[in-house]
């Protein structure tokens, strides 16, 4: 079985339908027409300009370029993960926490993941890696966004129960120990669900894609697990890592519950 | 000696110097904002601040963070609270005897946190505090929310465990009797000075 191709004229009548949505809004009062009209230009040049490096990228298979992708992959969810937080780390902390701790889960994830269990030839075919990576970042960074943000929320919310633990000469680790256990947990549950629900609610994405571009169904199933998989575990492992890694930088050297290390995002 | 501060400073305060003996107890007081709490917060190294706290001769910064809040016990004024219960709280049960005279029962340890009210709080936070037995109180207003009765019975109280662990005790009040029930010096915070009061 073949792929039905696209042409664009089939992709000029799901727009129409964005237009059509858009206009309906703005005659309700809801006030989303421009924000619709403007996210679904992005849609359209964001992919547009993937795939253009994807074409390039496959046709000029080199380690290098793969590293290159793979860094500004990796940048730029370290970025979406700050913009995700209420409350930030000053410094080069703020920055620095998600995106090591993406690096440490995602990108070792994926690494195991192209060399042990897919084994293809050479390891960084892009047409694996790249997607593979992505969808490890992409929820990896979604998992730490909601840990760091409730764990950095909580903190400036209980401060004075931490701090009642450490006049009572508890250690930093113990008097942030609920809310860090609270925060991985908030975390990792989005991936539990979707684990919990996938077949039964949702087709997954990548699954889908595989079936309508041909493959068998049992086929595609497998390779759905097996995301599904690393997916959980790279969020899981990420998340524990930037909780602890947050956690630790909320006290400082002497345990003193340091709140003057956040800023509130304007 | 047990405690001395060598030019502590915090907020727009002079640096300070002061020394306490085992046994004795200091009275603090000042306008509110005029840096007592934070003064208690930098006894206790909980906020970093300028200048030396030495207990028994050794430096705070020699002892490991967790054992010198231990020794440096601090009551803040708004007791904090992490678990549901009453019991999760205390390190080790205190007597029965204790708990009547600031009374409560025995079942108090099985009360739910949401039930007491801000007075059962201050006293509770103190016995939590006291079983840890720390050599140095620093109290923020312990009786601010109590009743002559249980303000009577606290101060006999912490009298009390001063003289029978040779501890010594920083009590910030704002009432000039309790003061002087209380205390063996006065220290009162006038603009960025601390004087004596004789």
């Amino acid at each position: 079985m073949n792929m039905i191709l696209l042409d664009y004229y089939d992709l000029a009548i799901a727009a129409a339908l964005v237009g059509v949505l858009a206009l309906s809004s703005v005659m309700l009062g809801l006030g989303m027409g421009r924000q619709l009209v403007i996210a679904a230009l992005r849609t359209a040049v964001q992919l547009s300009i993937v795939g253009l490096i994807l074409k390039v990228l496959f046709e000029n298979l080199h380690l290098g370029w793969m590293t290159l992708v793979a860094g500004v992959m990796l940048l730029a969810a370290g970025r979406e993960v700050m913009q995700r937080q209420q409350h930030r780390f000053r410094g080069a902390w703020g920055y620095g926490m998600g995106t090591t701790s993406m690096f440490l889960s995602s990108f070792t994830l994926t690494l195991f993941a192209l060399l042990v269990i897919i084994g293809n030839q050479p390891w960084y075919q892009p047409q694996y890696a790249i997607p593979l990576l992505g969808m490890m970042l992409g929820n990896t960074m979604s998992g730490i966004a909601l840990g760091l943000d409730r764990l950095t929320s909580s903190a400036m919310a209980h401060r004075t129960s931490i701090e009642a633990r450490l006049m009572l000469g508890h250690s930093w680790s113990q008097a942030i120990s609920t809310i860090r256990r609270e925060s991985m947990r908030v975390g990792m549950i989005p991936m539990i669900n979707a684990m919990a629900a996938a077949g039964l609610v949702s087709l997954p994405g990548m699954m889908t894609g595989q079936i309508l571009a041909g493959s068998p169904p049992l086929e595609a199933v497998k390779y759905q697990i097996l995301i599904m998989f690393l997916i959980t575990a790279g969020t899981g492992f990420g998340t524990m890592t930037a909780v602890w890694l947050g956690a630790r930088r909320l006290f400082d050297e002497r345990q003193r519950l340091r709140l003057d290390r956040l800023y509130k995002k304007n | 000696m047990l405690l001395r501060l060598d030019a502590v400073q915090v907020l727009s305060l002079e640096p300070l110097n002061l020394d306490v003996d085992a046994g004795e107890c200091i009275a603090l007081s000042g306008p509110s904002g005029s840096g007592k709490s934070r003064l208690l917060r930098a006894i206790a190294d909980l906020d970093p601040h300028e200048g030396r706290v030495w207990l028994r001769g050794r430096v705070c910064e020699t002892y490991p963070p967790c054992e010198w809040r231990s020794q440096v016990g601090l009551l803040p004024a708004e007791s904090g609270w992490w678990a549901d219960y009453v019991g999760e709280h205390f390190a080790e049960l205190p007597d029965d005897a204790v708990l009547s005279r600031l009374g409560f029962g025995p079942d108090v340890m099985d009360w739910q946190l949401s039930r007491c009210s801000t007075g059962e709080r201050q006293r509770l936070a103190l016995l939590r505090l006291l079983v840890k037995r720390p050599q140095v109180l620093l109290l923020d207003e312990p009786t601010a929310s109590l009743d002559p009765d249980n303000t009577a019975t606290v101060e006999t109280l912490i009298a009390e465990y001063l003289a029978r662990e040779a501890a010594a005790a920083i009590w910030v009040s704002h009432d000039p009797q309790q003061r002087h029930r209380i205390a063996s010096r006065h220290y009162n915070i006038v603009g960025s000075q601390l004087e004596a009061v004789a």
